[in-house]
C-alpha cells in the first residue's frame, strides 16, 4: 500500500514557470525495492516535466502491468492515470488519445509489458504513430514474479539464479526503428544527466516517442553476469552524441562549431543540438541508426541517446483526419444529425 | 395439385457465390416490400468470397409473420453443386425454376412439381456483349421471369432498378432490359403455369426494410459515439462500416475534418481497449464484435467492471464453439457475456428483436453505460445484423439530451464541501462520481486501476475494503435492474399454467407458433426479455405460471441456465426450446417442440 507524501513545502522551492516547485510534480512514496532504477527514472520524468513546465492536469499517465507499470503512482500525482491490463497499455492510451487530443500522454512500461505480453499492440502503436511518450523501464526480468528472464534479456546474460538465458533477445529501440518509429532513444537510469533532456525531447515530439530505459533490477538481475546490471551498463554505454534540449521559446545563447553539431526542430519549436561522439551516425536516417545498434551490438557495447528522429511523420489523427477540437468535448449539436434527417434517411430504406 | 396462393410462400435462390446473385435477389424481396407485403430474406452464405453455394430465401406473408418459416415452394436453382437437393427438398406441388442451358439429369424424376426452364445463358449471350455482365445479368433475367410468374406489378421492379442506379442510368439501361427479356420469356412460355402470386397489399405503410447492423451502426451515430475500435469479424464488419458510411456524412466539421475517429485495430483486445480508453477519457466508444471476439475481451471486461469505465459492446452472435460456423446464426453467447471475465463479474446485456431496437437500445446504450459506469453489451445476430428485416423506422426526439451520469466538471469539484472519492458512494445507489482528466487544473485527478483500490482510488489489499467495493458493485448491479429496458409481458389468458419466454430473434417464430397453438386451444402467455439484469417482473412471471418455455437459439439453453440462476427458479419448471443448426428458429419447431412435450404420455420437463 502506498503513502503519500508529507505535504510541507520548503518556502524557497525554485518554481518553474507556471509557479509550481518540483514537489508538485511528484507522487506517493514508492514501494519498489531500495535500489530499483525505475525510482530514478520516476525521477527524471519528475524532474523533466517541472523543467518544461507543463500543466500536471494537463498530463496523463499509462501503464500497464508489473514492476514498471507502479510507477505512474510515484509520479505527477495530480495528474490522471490509468494502471491498465499486462501488455495492453498501448490499446488504452490509443482510445484516450482520440478522446482528447490535447492532453500529454506519458505511458510506462517495462520489458514483460512491451516485449512479451503487449508485443502486439507495441508493435502496432508504432505503426499508428501515436503521439504519445512511451518508456520502458527494461531490467531484462520479471521483477513481480521474482526474477524470470524477460525477453529483452541478452543471450548468456544471468540474473540471481545463475542460470544464462538461452535466447535471443528483442532489441526494441531496433524495432521501433524498423517499424517506423519518429523518435527513438535509449537511456539509462543511472545517468540523469542524460536521462532527463532525453524525457523532454521525447515530450516535444509529436508522434511516437519510445525511451527504452536501461533500469537494473537490484534485487533480481544487479549480478556480476547481468548485462542490465549497473556496472555493466556503466562500463559499455556509448551515446550517439551529446545535446542539448531547448525547449520551446527559450533563447538559443550557445553557438556551435559548424560541422559538430546537428540542429533538429521539434514539432512544439523546441530545438535539439547533436553534438556528434560518431561522425558514422545520422539519427535522422534510418538505416544508419540500425546499423549502428547493430555495430555496437556486434562489439557488445550499449548504444545510449537519440538513435533515431524524423519529425516529418503524421500522428494518428493526422491520419485519420479528426477535428482539431478534442472528441470529448463535442456535444449533442456537433453529434447528432437529428430526427429530420433520420426520416429522410429512411426513405431509402423503403 | 400446384401450390396456390396469394402473398404466402417461400422461394429460395440458390446460387454460387460471387455470381453477382445478392443484388437481383434483394431487388426481388424489395420489389415485393414495396408492393406493401410483408416478406422476410434470410441470406443463407457459406465462409467464402466465391465459388461455394450460397442460398437467399425469401418469405412472404400477408398476415406479418416473418419468423422462417422453413421449407419452400419455389427455388430458382442457379448452382449445379446443390442442383439435386435443391429439388428434391423442394415442397410437393412447388416450383423448380432452372437455367436450360443445361438438361436436368435423368434421374430428376418428380412428378409432383412444376418445372420452369428458362434459357438464361442462352438469353444472356445473345442479348448482351459484354461477357462479365452476361453472367450478372442471368440474376436479373430470372427475376423478370418471376415478375411474371407470380403477376407482380412490373414497374416497382423496374422503379427499384432505376432508383438503384439513380447516379448511373447507364448501368441501369441493361438491368431493365435483363429484367424485360426474363418477363417475356415467362409471358410467352409459361402463361397460367404458376398458381402462387404477389399482389400489391397495404399493411405496410410506414415501414422499411432495413438490416439490424446498419441501425446498430445509426444508433451509434445518434447515440453520440466519437471513438470506435474494432477488428474484422463477420457478421459484425458492417456495423463499423456502415458507421464509418454515416460518419462520413454526418460526422464533419466546417474544414471536413471528421468528428469520429475509427480505427481497425490488430486484435480484438486492442478494439475494446481503444474503446475503454476513450470512454476513460470521456468520449463515447464502442466496439462491435462476435463471440470469438468476446472471448478476447473477458480480460478488458473484467476491468472495465473493477474500475467501472462505461463502454457499449456489440456482440453479433454467430454460430460456436470456436470458429463454428462464422456465417451462421446462433444466441449462444449468453452466458458469455452475462459473465465475462474471471472473478466475480455481471455485465448489463441488451436484446434487440428488430433493426428499430438494434438503433433505440444502441443509442440508450450510451447513456446507460455512462449512467451505470460499467460495459453494456448489445446481444444482436447474424440472423437480425445482417438481413433484411421489415419494421417500423426508428425516430429521434430533438429535445432529447445525453445522459452523461455522474460526471464531476471542474465546477462542481471546486463546489464539493467533502473529500471527492472516484469510488464513494454519495447516493447509495451504489454509482460514484467520476471525473474526465483535464477537468481541473488541481482537482479529480485520480489513478485507475484494475488492481483492489478504496473508495479514494487508491491501492489496497485491506480484505475489508476489497469486499466492500465489490458489495458496492452488487448494489450497482440492483440499480441497473431500474434502468434496463423493462420485458415485454402479454398475458391473453390470466388462468394459463404456460408461459413462454424468449428474446431477440427468436421473437417472430415464437409469436407465430403461440398463434397457432393458440389457435388450437393451446394458451400462452408470453414475456420478451430486453434486458439483463432480469427485473422483478420477470421472476413473477415465471412464478405465476407451472411451466415456461424458454425458447432460444443455441444447444444448452443458456437463457434458461441464467434465468434459473438469477431468479432463483427450480429448474424444473422451464423447459427449454432450443434450435441451434445454425439457421434462425421457425415458428414450426417451436409448436412442434411444445406440442410434444404436451402430449399426456409423454410427461418432460415439468409439463402438467
Amino acid at each position: 500500500m502506498s503513502s503519500p507524501r508529507p505535504s510541507f513545502r520548503h518556502p524557497d522551492l525554485p518554481k518553474n514557470d507556471l509557479g509550481y516547485t518540483r514537489r508538485d510534480y511528484e507522487g506517493a512514496a514508492s514501494t519498489l525495492c531500495a535500489g530499483c532504477g525505475h525510482d530514478s527514472i520516476s525521477n527524471a520524468i519528475i524532474n523533466a516535466c517541472f523543467e518544461l513546465s507543463l500543466e500536471p492536469s494537463g498530463i496523463a499517465k499509462m501503464s500497464g502491468i508489473g514492476c514498471s507499470s507502479k510507477t505512474p503512482a510515484y509520479f505527477l500525482g495530480k495528474s490522471h492515470g490509468f494502471n491498465s491490463v499486462h501488455g495492453r497499455m498501448p490499446s488504452i492510451a490509443t482510445g484516450a488519445n482520440m478522446a482528447n487530443r490535447d492532453l500529454v500522454y506519458i505511458g510506462v512500461s517495462g520489458d514483460g509489458d512491451t516485449a512479451s505480453i503487449g508485443m502486439g499492440q507495441f508493435v502496432h502503436i508504432v505503426r499508428r504513430n501515436l503521439n504519445m511518450v512511451y518508456i520502458v523501464m527494461n531490467n531484462g526480468c520479471y521483477g513481480l514474479t521474482k526474477g524470470q528472464d524477460s525477453a529483452t534479456a541478452d543471450r548468456g546474460s544471468a540474473g540471481k539464479k545463475g542460470r544464462p538465458n538461452p535466447f535471443e533477445s528483442i532489441d526494441l529501440c531496433e524495432l521501433a526503428i524498423a517499424l517506423g518509429a519518429g523518435f527513438v532513444a535509449r537511456g539509462f537510469s543511472g545517468d540523469k544527466e542524460q536521462l532527463v533532456p532525453l524525457l523532454k525531447a521525447a515530450i516535444g515530439h509529436k508522434g511516437f516517442a519510445l525511451v527504452d530505459v536501461i533500469s537494473p533490477c537490484v534485487t533480481f538481475n544487479n549480478t556480476a553476469a547481468s548485462t542490465k546490471s549497473y556496472q555493466w551498463v556503466r562500463d559499455h554505454m556509448e551515446a550517439t552524441a551529446t545535446f542539448d534540449f531547448i525547449p520551446p521559446r527559450k533563447e538559443i545563447t550557445t553557438q556551435y562549431e559548424k560541422g559538430t553539431t546537428q540542429s533538429v526542430t521539434l514539432h512544439d519549436g523546441g530545438v535539439i543540438h547533436l553534438h556528434k561522439c560518431d561522425e558514422s551516425i545520422d539519427v535522422t536516417r534510418r538505416r544508419s541508426a540500425i546499423d549502428a545498434l547493430e555495430q555496437h551490438r556486434e562489439k557488445g557495447r550499449l548504444l545510449t541517446g537519440i538513435l533515431h528522429i524524423n519529425e516529418t511523420l503524421k500522428d494518428t489523427h493526422d491520419i485519420l483526419e479528426t477535428t482539431e477540437t478534442r472528441l470529448n468535448s463535442l456535444a449533442e449539436k456537433d453529434l447528432c444529425p437529428g430526427n429530420r434527417v433520420l426520416q429522410d434517411l429512411m426513405e431509402n430504406y423503403r | 395439385m400446384k401450390l396456390q396462393g396469394v402473398n404466402d410462400f417461400v422461394i429460395r435462390f440458390a446460387n454460387v457465390n460471387g455470381s453477382g446473385s445478392a443484388s437481383a435477389n434483394a431487388l426481388f424481396a424489395k420489389s415485393v416490400f414495396r408492393l406493401g407485403v410483408p416478406v422476410s430474406p434470410k441470406n443463407i452464405f457459406p465462409s467464402n468470397i466465391q465459388g461455394l453455394p450460397t442460398w437467399y430465401e425469401v418469405r412472404i406473408n400477408e398476415k406479418g409473420n416473418l419468423g422462417r418459416r422453413g421449407g419452400y415452394d419455389v427455388v430458382v436453382a442457379m448452382n449445379g453443386q446443390t442442383l439435386k437437393k435443391d429439388y428434391e427438398d423442394l415442397a410437393p406441388g412447388g416450383y423448380f425454376m432452372y437455367d436450360s442451358a443445361r438438361q436436368l439429369p435423368a434421374d430428376f424424376a418428380r412428378d409432383d412439381i412444376t418445372l420452369i426452364d428458362i434459357p438464361l445463358t442462352q438469353i444472356c449471350n445473345r442479348e448482351f456483349e459484354d461477357p462479365k455482365l452476361r453472367q450478372l445479368l442471368k440474376n436479373i433475367v430470372y427475376v423478370g421471369a418471376l415478375a411474371h410468374l407470380f403477376d407482380m406489378e412490373f414497374s416497382v421492379l423496374t422503379d427499384s432498378i432505376l432508383s438503384q442506379y439513380k447516379k448511373k442510368p447507364k448501368l441501369g439501361e441493361p438491368n431493365i432490359k435483363a429484367l424485360k427479356l426474363g418477363f417475356e420469356y415467362a409471358a410467352t412460355h409459361f402463361q397460367d403455369t404458376c398458381q402462387l402470386k404477389v399482389k400489391r397489399s397495404n399493411p405496410l405503410i410506414r415501414h422499411i426494410l432495413m438490416d439490424g447492423n446498419t441501425a446498430t451502426a445509426l444508433g451509434a451515430v445518434y447515440g453520440g459515439a466519437t471513438v470506435a475500435g474494432w477488428y474484422p469479424i463477420t457478421p459484425s464488419t458492417s456495423v463499423i462500416e456502415a458507421f464509418e458510411r454515416f460518419s462520413g456524412q454526418y460526422r464533419k466539421d466546417e474544414s471536413g475534418k471528421k468528428r469520429v475517429a475509427i480505427l481497425q485495430a490488430e486484435d480484438e483486445l486492442t478494439a475494446l481497449g481503444i474503446a475503454l480508453g476513450a470512454s476513460w477519457n470521456g468520449a463515447r466508444a464502442f466496439t462491435a464484435t462476435s463471440g470469438p471476439g468476446i472471448s478476447l475481451m473477458n480480460e478488458f471486461l473484467g476491468l472495465a467492471y473493477f474500475a467501472e469505465i462505461p463502454v457499449v459492446l456489440i456482440d453479433v452472435q454467430r454460430t460456436g464453439p470456436s470458429t463454428g460456423m462464422p456465417t451462421r446464426t446462433q444466441q449462444s453467447d449468453i452466458l458469455l457475456c452475462a459473465y465475462a471475465s474471471h472473478g466475480d463479474t455481471r455485465h448489463v446485456l441488451l436484446f434487440p428483436c428488430d433493426p428499430k431496437e438494434c438503433f433505440d437500445m444502441t443509442a440508450d446504450a450510451f447513456d446507460l453505460a455512462e449512467r451505470l459506469q460499467t460495459p453494456v453489451i448489445i446481444m444482436s445476430d447474424l440472423d437480425l445484423g445482417m438481413n433484411d428485416h421489415i419494421c417500423l423506422p426508428p425516430e429521434w426526439d430533438d429535445g432529447r439530451t445525453y445522459n452523461r451520469g455522474k460526471v464531476l466538471d471542474g465546477n462542481q469539484l471546486e463546489s464539493l464541501t467533502e473529500k471527492w472519492g472516484r469510488y464513494l458512494d454519495k447516493d447509495g445507489d451504489g454509482i460514484c462520481y467520476r471525473t474526465i482528466p483535464g477537468a481541473h487544473p488541481k482537482l479529480g485527478s485520480y489513478f485507475t486501476r484494475g488492481s483492489s483500490h478504496d473508495e479514494f482510488a487508491a491501492y489496497t489489499e485491506d480484505n475489508d475494503t476489497y469486499q466492500r467495493i465489490m458489495l458496492r458493485l452488487s448494489k450497482k448491479w440492483q440499480t441497473a435492474k431500474t434502468l434496463v429496458p423493462k420485458p415485454h409481458i402479454k398475458i391473453s389468458d390470466t388462468g394459463a399454467g404456460y408461459g413462454a419466454v424468449f428474446f431477440g430473434t427468436s421473437t417472430q417464430a415464437s409469436h407465430e407458433a403461440l398463434e397457432t397453438l393458440g389457435s388450437q386451444g393451446i394458451m400462452i402467455n408470453t414475456l420478451r426479455l430486453r434486458g439483463f439484469p432480469f427485473q422483478d417482473e420477470v421472476k413473477a412471471f415465471i412464478d405465476r405460471h407451472n411451466t415456461v418455455f424458454v425458447i432460444e437459439q443455441n444447444r444448452d439453453g443458456q437463457m434458461r441456465t441464467l434465468l434459473i440462476n438469477e431468479c432463483g427458479i427450480r429448474p424444473d419448471k422451464l423447459v427449454s426450446i432450443t434450435h441451434f443448426d445454425g439457421l434462425p428458429i421457425t415458428a414450426e419447431h417451436i409448436s412442434d417442440a411444445i406440442q410434444q412435450m404436451l402430449k399426456p404420455e409423454t410427461p418432460q420437463g415439468g409439463a402438467q
